[in-house]
């Protein structure tokens, strides 16, 4: 496999090499030039071609214009790996002089270019990584991003199954990796604050061949579960859980990306009933979103998730700083100022403000699965509004402690 | 650990070890004859899910699937050994860069054809549902699947063991150059095998959809087991990719359950540990 990836490595980056078009001239009359990293090979490709529909949706919607200036926007496929996307953000950044980068998809990817773009000093709007501590304790004033921490929807996900659905006792089963560390820290952390416990955790390997044997470990005599996965893995997961005969009788909390709208549509009946706290859902009754839902379904015959939605909120970050500064992007310390400060009262989530360490601000929306004229949806049947990615806690306590992980907060009341 | 525990793994380790059989009794047989390492073989498994998808999507039914899955990749492999693999004679590097790039295009293309959207296999609804038995639940599917895995590896050992074309094949990997010397066609019997090792491929990952899903990546999933698995079993020997693949399905579940922190490694333990004490595998041939 090793093989495999550095092959890749080597086609992807030759053929970005040749594919990428020269610029050379800055001038402020000519376009915003916007790099856009996504992934379009490998594993993650599912993930990156719904970004690229939720920035081309929002450039055609505004006539590739904006803040009165044409949009050039460069793509370049990171492959999804990490090397890869140091040498295409050097590329955009270097060649093809960028006034803005969007992306890139995996949390990894953003680690790995963190210092780069602090160096180059080039505003950076993340529309899909989630790792805690790029907006917590590796603080970077050129970066921003418009979609929350792992840890974000989890806190009010798990408030909601301790305070509302009372459940006491509570088994997890996450992907083993950052994201998934991170997101179930952060739901246990406030299960246990709020009288629950997590009395099993376990960690099936990211590319676990089968779920069958984690599954058959699972505690017959929990409340519920907590089923965090990101990728293909939710839909992988549920069904196996359904296989058992689980699915229904045992309730699942779930990360957003265990029923992401992006695999909702290939699930089926056994992922009735999953509850998940979402920054998004396609079911978000606003006009806005309606609007944005209808031209998703138009132009790509599915529901936005949230990848669509992502990159869509990048571009709507980046339209509103752009704004803000007249157009004039090459004052980057001007337009980073502004991407900084941006709030938007309405976007296709609800509104979008950013906090002063670069992470929004989002209504948490606790979404069900339920089948509607035939398709799944996530509805909502709660919403916690305006959700920090500190919860209820102080900013300066949640950052005096470690970062969450495997071990981190402790599990106490394992059996 | 509960009875109940114990009864569910054994049955999943059972369902996988089936899986693997059909993946890696092929490359097993390839990897004997013909001395090709075929990384190709897990791409083949996952095309093989992607048309047994379509099959399904144009609603003619899984058993159709499962056919068409296991003769399209026949046909795709016998395409690919006929026109490229033949024409590479003995060139080992040549071969596995070769198999290799094209596990690459086949997984390029799934991606172009597919989508990279992880897609559900469904299986017959018959199939699918949860056995209660004595108040323990057990899968539906994967009692299936261990009973197809064991059905065809009754039918391999019969064509292997019992037929003049299964004797020509065990001579022809027992020593090339004497069964060329009894007149043994080989170019014929190399396509033969490599055809048939296919079709298992091809039929493991419509069989195995249901359980595993189909999305980008599966390929790369599978292959190490199935190298496992012939490294475990010995190479060439169809007994040996049948045990070599219910101890691989053994160890790697119960190994994942009761060894939680060796998950990653759990599978490859064993194999150097045998390696050590037995190069040539459990029911290797020791080769000179």
């Amino acid at each position: 496999m090793i093989t495999r990836r550095t092959v890749t490595i080597c086609l992807a980056a030759t053929a970005g090499a040749t594919v990428l078009p020269r610029r050379n001239a800055v001038s402020q009359s000519g376009p915003i030039r916007i790099g856009f990293l996504t992934v379009a090979s490998g594993a993650l490709a599912a993930g990156g071609r719904q970004l690229d529909e939720g920035i081309k949706l929002f450039l055609k919607e505004r006539n590739n214009t904006i803040a009165g200036r044409p949009v050039e926007i460069i793509f370049a496929d990171t492959a999804g790996q990490p090397a890869n996307t140091r040498t295409k953000t050097q590329e955009l950044v270097e060649r093809n002089k960028v006034h803005v980068i969007l992306g890139p998809l995996a949390a990894f990817e953003a680690l790995a270019i963190n210092d780069y773009i602090q160096q180059n000093e080039t505003p950076i709007v993340s529309d899909s990584a989630a790792a805690e501590d790029l907006t917590q304790r590796k603080l970077n004033p050129w970066f921003i991003r418009v979609v929350p921490t792992s840890a974000q929807t989890t806190h009010p996900t798990a408030h909601y199954a301790a305070t509302v659905l009372k459940h006491r006792r509570i088994a997890t089963i996450a992907d083993d990796f950052a994201f998934g560390h991170e997101h179930t820290a952060g739901f246990q952390r406030v299960f246990e604050d709020n009288g629950g416990k997590i009395v099993q955790k376990l960690w099936p390997p990211l590319n676990v061949a089968d779920y069958g044997s984690y599954i058959a470990q699972i505690k017959r005599d929990v409340d519920a579960i907590y089923a965090g996965f990101a990728g293909a893995n939710g839909l992988r997961f549920l069904k196996q859980y359904g296989e058992y005969g689980l699915a229904g009788r045992l309730p699942v909390y779930g990360q957003m990306t265990t029923v992401d709208e992006g695999i909702l549509k290939n699930m089926d009946n056994y992922a009735l009933g999953v509850i998940s706290g979402g920054w998004y859902s396609a079911a978000i009754d606003t006009p806005t979103n309606k609007k944005f839902v209808e031209s998703v379904r138009r132009d790509y015959n599915a529901d936005p998730g949230y990848y669509t939605t992502g990159a869509y909120l990048g571009g709507m970050a980046v339209e509103a700083a752009a704004k803000a500064v007249n157009g004039n992007v090459e004052d980057k310390k001007a337009f980073m100022a502004a991407l900084r400060k941006t709030n938007i009262a309405d976007t296709p989530a609800g509104p979008l403000k950013i906090d002063e360490y670069g992470n929004p601000i989002f209504n948490v929306y606790i979404r069900k699965v339920e089948r509607k004229d035939g398709r799944l949806v996530n509805s909502v049947i709660h919403t916690y509004p305006n959700v920090s990615q500190f919860w209820s806690y102080d900013p300066k306590a949640f950052l005096a402690n470690p970062v969450y992980s495997r071990d981190f907060p402790p599990a106490k009341n394992l059996e | 650990m509960s009875l109940a525990f114990w009864l569910v793994q054994t049955l999943n380790a059972l369902a996988l070890g089936g899986l693997l059989f059909l993946l890696s009794a092929g490359f097993s047989l390839i990897f004997g004859l013909m001395r090709i390492a075929n990384l190709t073989h897990g791409a083949y498994f996952m095309l093989g899910a992607y048309v047994g998808l379509s099959v399904l999507d144009a609603s003619w039914g899984f058993f159709a699937a499962v056919l068409l899955g296991s003769l399209a990749i026949a046909v795709f492999g016998a395409a690919v050994q006929r026109f490229i693999l033949a024409r590479l004679g003995d060139r080992v590097l040549a071969q596995v860069l070769v198999t290799l790039g094209l596990s690459f295009i086949i997984a390029d293309l799934c991606l172009m054809l597919w989508t990279g959207d992880p897609m559900q296999l469904a299986a017959p609804a018959v199939l699918s549902r949860p056995i209660e038995f004595y108040g323990y639940v057990f899968p539906g599917y994967r009692v299936f699947v261990v009973a197809v895995s064991l059905l065809v590896a009754v039918l391999l050992w019969f064509l292997i063991e019992r037929t003049r074309l299964g004797a020509m094949v065990r001579a022809a990997v027992d020593d090339m150059e004497m069964a060329r010397g009894m007149g043994i066609r080989a170019p014929r019997l190399f396509t033969i095998v490599f055809c048939l090792g296919c079709a298992l491929a091809g039929m493991g990952g419509v069989l195995g959809g249901p359980i595993l899903s189909v999305y980008p990546g599966l390929d790369a999933e599978m292959l190490p087991l199935a190298l496992v698995v012939v490294i475990l079993g010995g190479i060439g020997s169809l007994l040996g990719a049948f045990i070599g693949s219910f101890v691989t399905g053994f160890i790697y579940t119960f190994g994942q359950a009761l060894l939680p922190d060796f998950a990653y490694v759990i599978l490859f333990l064993p194999m150097i540990i045998i390696l050590m004490f037995r190069p040539e595998g459990l029911f290797g041939e020791k080769s000179g």
